[in-house]
């Protein structure tokens, strides 16, 4: 008997070991010598197939079916025929698409779909289940039966035996998270799990072929020797027929299918098989060196289950642990272990592959999209939460393993709940080969296809296996739901001529290629879906033709360097982005917009992260533009919400941008408007200020040098100087009172006044003029007093200057002006009319601008300041009002005003 | 006796420059306009025009080109008065043919010896 301290010993001996091969895999991995590109290695990895189930249920299946443990080994065989082919071709668009699941492998065929691959994910979680329970029951009936061989009394306290499962579960996931996620990125492939994996085949291969040599030559003496000694004993003597199948061909046919699938199909076969593959070439030596390796273990599966089955007759043993046994019994007890770190390898392989796949498919295609969807998860910080989370989903993935172990495990044997597992890889198969040889098969199909296959599956072989189990009414399977026979999990429309598995096999691909293809054919693929689907199916190097057509936008580079380095780190996304460069011989400048092959470069280097349903959801929500079809946008914007706020913030900016520029350029244009209108402002005004000023300087420097002049003459040019400098004083005074009005700074007092009133005062101060120039004025006012809101000076100046011209510009002798004021319910109208030359059509408006004198008149220069005018419209118009003037038929002009009444 | 026309619209400034002109002794006639100031050169023939641009009918640019343009005036000088003191302006009056720019308001003894020396210079040879 071996101490337990040995045991234990060794097993973390064993596993230290593998810890130090994977380890050194990843050294020489960074140091770019990779000890995993090798079809040797590549092929020994592939057999990771080979799990506990294989080690220690072959002989189980073999003691009681003889023949029947063969079809899990002969669909490897038979596909591995058509690897050439198929693989190859997955291998290369994996590549093409940076693809790190089956999962993501799936959503990407199906137009990069978020929806495929959460499916294919929880489709695997819960199919796959089952198949680590198996191993983590393989390894504690390993360990118990090295402990308990005989029936060995144990020191209970030293080792609680019955939670056996548990401590390997938190131990091996303690280790596939050391293996899995030892680094800081997250990227690419696993060379040291590969190496470790490769390692463990050997070791597993060599146990096995240990223990078969021992029983075979050992015990009895040569094979057929063996052989001849069955064939005593009856009921293997019956093994040997074909008819020892349960289920007979359909089931041999069935799991000779599903296995086909499955050493493909299997996430942790497609992540050994496609995601760590390093060389498509190596799949030319796996094809035939896989098969091999499947048909050398297998050897001694027979001779040692004859054996085991001769040895123990009679006695109540496991026959799921005869491998281990049989050496036992015989006392080679360092065979034994040996055999046990074979077992060990076997499992533990397995589970630490099956876990990081998992781990892989759950983060990425479903967990990390549901956050980035809900926002709950920021891309800045996505590196470390990432690593968190795919440790906590190897850890989750495990205890599930062990939850189902607890559950169903312990009454089904171990191949029993294998096969269990690989009826659900199995739907993986429609969709993927479908995929990858129909252009036709779309995004909907896929989804009906393998959600109903799923259901299926779940509903004829998850839950008859907790019926069976006691933890639901075994009258659900037996005779059917509601008593209903042609509802039973077991026999649906009474199909009863299957085993469990072949019937669910049957009704799930049935259903799953059945809802494939029908709604496939309804369905019309667009955008991204057909897209994918074209290069799947030509399989071609698409990478150049195939993405770059999607994204287009003005994203610069450096925003992508930004969004990889986020993940990556910036030293890596860094090189990615110089081997980018350099292979495409192009210089990237961080503040140029990125080219559509550089986002599809991008794009899959997120993918090699993330997958390729959540790169994509993070690529759009740095890129603004996409051109794709209308379903493509529609598809987007459905999924990135983001985006479409990011953008509609955008366009906001750019409209109140917009704006602002408009409103900018019409001020512009107003203010260099204004400076012309200043410039001859100013101009007229010094001209207008030189003219009295001329005649000042030239009379007083004449009275100034001419000392003896006549003395009349004198005082005249002293009158003519005053008068000058009055006129000066007038021009002076009306600019300021005019830039006042107009710039409206003064608004005058707003008093209640009486328009008659106010033009009586203007009446008055204009008649000395009128008498002087012998111009008769008339009024015509209404009797009631004309009320309004006003400034009551300034009116009495626009008045008094109406009255003051036309009195000046009218026919001297005969002048008249006639002034009428006339009140309406809404304004107010004064009309003010000469018997002058009238003034000409195109000067009437011109007359009211600043310093516009009727210069050229036939009457010649009036005097004055040219502001007069100017002044009363401005006045006018800040009461609201309007000034015009018009022809007084029979001769000279009327000037008008309105004013509104409504400022009462 | 040199014969000058005084042209401008401002009569003051006429009364100034007629005084002065007076008092060099030569012979001064006025218009207020440029149409006359037409009638007055075909008329008295002006040994120099002493010329305000801003004129009503017809401006003083107007007047210098016809004077210029009429052979029977071509030595008739042109001296330009004005308030407009732009260096475009002052340009455009020396392109038309005026024998000098001067700005208002004007030095009354610079003009009285600037027209002096223009006569003198006509008269010389």
């Amino acid at each position: 008997m071996l101490p337990h301290w040995l045991i234990l010993s060794v097993s973390f001996g064993y596993l230290g070991l593998l810890f130090a091969v994977a380890y050194y895999g990843d050294k020489r991995a960074d140091a770019g010598r990779s000890i995993i590109s090798n079809p040797y290695i590549y092929t020994f990895s592939i057999a990771v197939y080979c799990t506990g189930w294989t080690f220690y249920g072959s002989v189980g299946r073999a003691a009681a079916t003889g023949a029947g443990f063969l079809p899990i080994y002969l669909g490897p065989t038979l596909a591995a025929l058509l690897w050439w082919l198929v693989l190859r071709k997955i291998i290369h668009l994996s590549k093409v698409f940076n693809i790190t699941s089956i999962a993501d492998f799936i959503a990407s065929r199906f137009g990069k779909s978020m929806k495929i691959g959460g499916l294919v994910t929880i489709i695997a979680v819960v199919g796959i289940m089952p198949y680590i329970s198996l191993q983590l029951k393989a390894i504690s009936l390993s360990f118990n039966t090295l402990f308990h061989f005989h029936g060995i009394p144990q020191d209970s306290g030293f080792f609680v035996g019955e939670d056996t499962a548990l401590y390997v579960a938190l131990i091996l996931a303690v280790f596939s998270i050391l293996f899995g996620t030892r680094h800081i990125d997250v990227t690419e492939r696993h060379e040291g799990m590969v190496a470790a994996i490769a390692f463990e085949s050997l070791v597993k291969f060599l146990a096995f072929t240990a223990v078969g040599l021992f029983v075979t030559f050992s015990i009895y003496k040569g094979p057929a020797n063996l052989y001849a000694e069955a064939m005593q004993v009856p009921e293997l003597a019956r093994l040997m027929q074909m008819d020892a199948l349960p289920g007979g061909y359909a089931t041999w046919f069935s799991l000779t299918f599903i296995s086909m699938t499955a050493i493909m199909f299997l996430p942790r076969q497609f992540q050994v098989l496609v995601v760590e593959n390093v060389n498509e070439d190596h799949v030319r030596t796996a094809t035939w060196l896989f098969p091999l390796y499947l048909f050398a273990i297998n050897l001694f599966v027979i001779p040692i289950a004859f054996a085991g089955v001769m040895q123990f007759a009679g006695a109540n043993v496991d026959p799921d642990t005869l491998v281990l046994a049989l050496p036992l019994m015989h006392g080679h007890n360092l065979l034994a272990l040996f055999v046990f770190l074979g077992g060990l390898s076997a499992a533990t392989g397995m589970v630490i592959v099956e876990s990081i796949a998992l781990s892989t498919m759950l983060s990425n295609d479903l967990l990390v999209p549901i956050m980035l969807r809900l926002k709950l998860l920021r891309t800045e910080a996505m590196g470390g939460v990432l690593l968190m989370l795919r440790r906590g989903c190897i850890l989750g993935v495990l205890l599930l393993g062990y939850l189902y172990f607890r559950l169903i495990g312990e009454s089904y044997a171990l191949v029993t709940i294998g096969l269990v597992s690989f009826a659900a890889a199995a739907q993986f198969a429609p969709p993927i080969l479908l995929g990858l040889y129909w252009k036709g098969a779309s995004r909907t199909g896929a989804l009906a296809g393998l959600a109903a296959g799923f259901v299926v599956w779940a509903y004829t072989l998850l839950l008859p296996s907790f019926a069976k189990s006691g933890w639901l009414p075994i009258s659900l399977v037996d005779p059917g739901p509601f008593g209903i026979s042609a509802l039973g999990p077991y026999h649906l429309l009474n199909l009863t001529m299957f085993d469990p598995i072949t019937h669910s096999v049957f009704w799930s691909m049935l259903f799953n290629v059945g809802f494939l293809v029908v709604v496939s054919l309804y369905d019309r693929p667009a955008g991204l879906d057909q897209l994918q689907a074209a290069v799947f199916v030509q399989g071609s190097r698409a990478s150049d033709t195939g993405d770059t057509r999607l994204w287009h936008g003005t994203t610069r580079v450096a925003d992508l360097m930004g969004l990889v380095a986020r993940l990556i780190g910036v030293d890596r996304a860094e090189r990615a982005f110089q081997a980018y460069a350099q292979q495409h011989r192009v210089q990237l400048n961080s503040d140029n917009v990125a080219d559509a092959t550089l986002l599809e470069f991008t794009e899959r280097e997120l993918a090699k992260t993330v997958g390729a349903a959540s790169a994509r959801v993070m690529m759009s929500s740095i890129i603004e533009g996409e051109a794709l079809s209308i379903e493509g946008l529609m598809r987007i914007m459905d999924e990135t919400s983001q985006v479409i706020e990011y953008s509609r913030q955008l366009e906001q900016k750019s409209r109140e941008l917009e704006a602002a520029t408009q409103e900018l350029q019409r001020t512009n244009e107003r203010l260099k408007e204004l400076d012309v209108l200043k410039d001859d402002f100013v101009n007229t005004i010094s001209h207008e200020l030189r003219t009295p000023l001329t005649s000042i300087r030239a009379l007083s420097e004449i009275v100034h040098d001419e000392v003896n002049m006549d003395p009349d003459e004198r005082q005249r040019f002293l009158g003519i100087m005053v008068k000058e400098t009055e006129r000066l004083t007038r021009l002076v005074n009306q600019v300021l009172d005019f830039s006042k009005i107009e710039s409206g700074a003064v608004r005058g007092i707003q008093e209640e006044l009486d328009l008659a009133d106010v033009t009586q005062e203007a009446l008055a101060a204009t008649s000395q003029l009128a008498r002087d120039r012998d111009v008769t004025i008339s009024s015509q006012l209404p009797s009631e007093p004309v009320r309004l809101i006003g400034d009551r000076d300034r009116l009495v100046q626009v008045i008094v200057n109406l009255l003051s011209n036309a009195i000046k510009y009218c026919d001297d002798q005969v002048g008249k002006v006639h002034l009428r004021l006339i009140s309406d319910p809404d304004e107010v109208r004064m009309e003010v009319r000469d018997n002058g030359p009238g003034i000409r059509p195109e000067e009437r408006e011109r007359i009211f601008e600043k310093f516009h004198q009727l210069s050229d008149t036939v009457k010649g220069k009036p005097h004055g300041t040219g502001l007069g005018l100017a002044i009363c419209k401005a006045i006018i118009q800040n009461h609201g009002g309007r000034i015009w003037v018009e022809d007084n038929f029979g001769g000279g002009s009327i000037f008008t005003f309105t004013l509104p009444r409504q400022a009462l | 006796m040199p014969r000058i026309l005084l042209v401008d619209d401002e009569p003051n400034i006429v009364l100034a420059l007629e005084f002065l002109m007076k008092k060099e002794g030569y012979e001064t006639f006025t218009a207020d306009d440029g149409e006359k100031a037409l009638e007055a050169i075909r008329e008295h023939q002006p040994d120099l025009v002493i010329l305000d641009l801003m004129m009503p009918k017809l401006d003083g640019y107007e007047v210098c080109q016809r004077v210029r343009s009429d052979p029977a005036c071509k030595n008739t000088v042109i001296v330009m008065l004005t308030a407009k003191g732009r260096e475009v302006e002052r340009e455009k009056g020396l392109a038309m043919g005026a024998d000098l720019y001067i700005t208002k308001p004007f030095s009354t003894r610079e003009v009285v010896e600037k027209v002096r020396g223009l006569l003198s210079e006509t008269s010389a040879p």
